[in-house]
């Protein structure tokens, strides 16, 4: 890395104009039916987000003891020596957690940035 | 005592005199009420979620889950998987919210939510019954790992682990605690990951010789027996897990440490990942425990095949020192856990008992002497109840804890935080009929009961049916009661689902 290294330097827009209120907190906060319908919104979203995660679990993991159950040869088949039950449950099951977790934070956190421009109006002060 | 006591006691008093020195050494940080109770919230993720890691990470965890496997097989695979995915449940409806409630335990939060005092009280009931549900097993543990590391008797463990626990907790409260609770996760990720690797390599060495015992049979199939009933086992164990971490009440006041709910959700993703690199482990140890280990199983002693696998595989100075690893990383499961607990227990205990007795909202050192108080009653009931009673097997009793909070504190959370038509009278109703039932079976297991077939199958994993008859009771009497829905309902979600960019700009 040389210590040449240019200035970071901020791009921004030409300002944006709005004609409406420029923070509609205040409507989120107070109950009128414009913040009922921002907070609705939000709270559908992010419901139903975590219910897709909590399905996708239920069709992976929870299905498990039943295919099991139906079908009980599964035991017998082995992984490099292993037992398919004991790689998937014992490992596998671990980095896939992980990375359901990791994608629900960043499409909660994208959710939650999407209000706050919502609600905040367009305002290129408070855009990141 | 004998040759064989030295690895394990050396180990002991090193973890014991280890934890003291960095709660004593956080003490220094520990100044205000805020530090004593949550670390004035400004704990940062990595260090929190370390501590998470610590606090979570149960004697359930580091010598059950391995005895389980070695005599239960792949079924069993669903405790450490379960715990796990509790996290990930935890994450997703409640991790953000929870911190942004500003509750610092079950009972803040109910009460907040719903404005009710007496649905307050049923939650602080309830806490400090999971949370001796939850440290009795950790008790008993320290005893069964005492007696086989160094020969001590049965009453020794339990005597040392409350007293270690009760001086750290009353001593420098939340702060100190955050630091011992982060330096026993990596002591007992390192206590368990370095003797695998050391006996793998031992394995390989040996010839790879594979189970003595020939086919696999039930022991690669993740289900519990045979017919309706494994299933309904099965199922009912995952329901406990999954849902009851959320309502475990040392994980809750760890999300208050947090700075806000967008660091909470970091947190619970690093917990995710740390929890995961400990529970690749103890497979290892039941894999190898089912070639070299199969007289354990015999006796009945799988419960101390963690401690006892390195001098079964390996002779000399090598099976001593990872003998004193492991019996390290196992007291330390312990301190850590228990201390977690009895933080949480005492936190209730104080606002809702001693703080009455020592003068209320007094000046900070009225309030620590009530903490101090309220600790010494959480941790000393479950230490005579763990050397009056009979063991249980650590790992089966967490699971009813789970249970317990899974049919009580879960819809309690689910509903308070994602539907504003909950009542207290709704919360209060669903409280005793998820407390009733699923503590009802959880004394009922410990008093000794056992029934056959299905009964003792709905009496062992009470989940499947507490938890939605719970659910079902909170959402059908707070529709019937749709008055005493608070006036403040709304505003609460608000604050509960405003992101913190917001806040910070409004």
């Amino acid at each position: 890395m040389s210590d040449q290294r240019p200035q970071r330097v901020r791009v921004t827009g030409p300002p944006r104009y709005s004609s409406g209120p420029r923070n509609r907190l205040g409507d989120v906060h107070e109950q009128t039916p414009l913040g009922d319908v921002f907070l609705r919104s939000l709270l559908k979203e992010q419901l139903a987000l975590a219910f897709r995660v909590l399905v996708l679990i239920a069709l992976t993991l929870g299905l498990l003891p039943l295919v099991f159950h139906l079908w009980p040869d599964l035991g017998d088949v082995r992984v490099a020596g292993i037992p398919v039950a004991w790689v998937v449950l014992g490992g596998l099951v671990y980095p896939f957690l992980l990375l359901v977790g990791w994608r629900y934070v960043r499409s909660v956190e994208r959710n939650e940035r999407d209000f706050a421009d919502l609600v905040e109006g367009p305002d290129p002060g408070q855009s990141s | 005592m004998n040759a064989d006591a030295v690895p394990g006691l050396v180990a002991v008093l090193a973890v014991t005199v280890t934890t003291i020195a960095i709660g004593t050494w956080g003490l220094r940080f520990s100044r205000t009420t805020s530090d004593f109770f949550v670390a004035s919230r400004t704990v940062n993720p990595r260090l929190n979620a370390s501590a998470i890691g610590g606090e979570y990470l149960s004697a359930a965890s580091f010598l059950g889950v391995a005895g389980l496997l070695l005599v239960g097989g792949a079924e069993m695979l669903w405790y450490p998987v379960g715990w796990t995915a509790g996290y990930l449940v935890l994450l997703v409806l409640v991790a953000a919210p929870l911190r942004r409630s500003g509750a610092y335990t079950l009972p803040d939060f109910a009460e907040a939510r719903l404005g009710s005092t007496v649905v307050r009280s049923a939650c602080s009931l309830l806490v400090v019954g999971v949370g001796w549900l939850y440290l009795l097993p950790q008790f008993q543990g320290a005893g069964l790992t005492l007696e086989s590391a160094i020969g001590a008797p049965r009453w020794v463990g339990p005597l040392i682990v409350g007293v270690v626990v009760l001086v750290n907790v009353m001593s420098g409260g939340m702060r100190s605690i955050t630091f011992v609770q982060a330096f026993q996760y990596w002591l007992k990720l390192t206590a368990l990951l370095v003797p695998a690797m050391v006996l793998l390599v031992v394995w390989l060495d040996d010839g790879r010789p594979g189970s003595p015992s020939g086919s696999d049979g039930a022991w690669s199939v993740p289900v519990a027996g045979e017919g309706a009933i494994g299933l309904y086992t099965t199922y009912s164990l995952i329901i406990a897990l999954f849902l009851g971490t959320m309502g475990l009440p040392h994980v809750v006041v760890r999300f208050y440490t947090n700075p806000d709910g967008r660091a909470a959700r970091r947190t619970t993703l690093v917990v995710l990942g740390l929890l995961g690199l400990f529970y690749v482990w103890p497979p290892v140890f039941a894999a190898l425990g089912r070639v070299y280990g199969r007289e354990l199983v015999a006796e009945g002693h799988a419960d101390v095949l963690v401690l006892e696998l390195p001098r079964l595989m390996m002779s000399g100075l090598g099976g001593e020192l990872l003998t004193g690893l492991v019996t390290a990383g196992a007291f330390a499961a312990f301190l850590s856990t228990a201390s977690g607990l009895a933080i949480a227990v005492s936190g209730v205990i104080t606002q809702d008992v001693t703080s009455r007795f020592v003068g209320e909202r007094g000046p900070t050192a009225s309030v620590a002497a009530a903490f101090r108080l309220a600790a010494v009653i959480a941790v000393s009931v479950p230490v005579l109840v763990a050397l009056l009673s009979t063991n249980i097997g650590v790992a089966r009793s967490v699971a009813l804890a789970f249970a317990v909070a899974a049919s009580t504190f879960c819809p309690l959370l689910m509903l308070g935080i994602w539907w504003r038509r909950l009542t207290d009278a709704g919360a209060l109703a669903g409280l005793a009929a998820g407390g009733l039932g699923a503590g009802g079976a959880a004394v009922l297991n410990l008093v000794g009961v056992e029934g056959s077939g299905w009964g003792a199958a709905l009496l062992a994993q009470p989940a499947a049916w507490s938890m939605p008859l719970a659910f079902a009771t909170m959402v059908l009497v707070s529709l019937a009661t749709p008055s005493r829905a608070p006036s403040h309902a709304r505003r609460f979600l608000v604050r509960l689902h405003t992101p913190e960019v917001l806040e910070q700009a409004g």
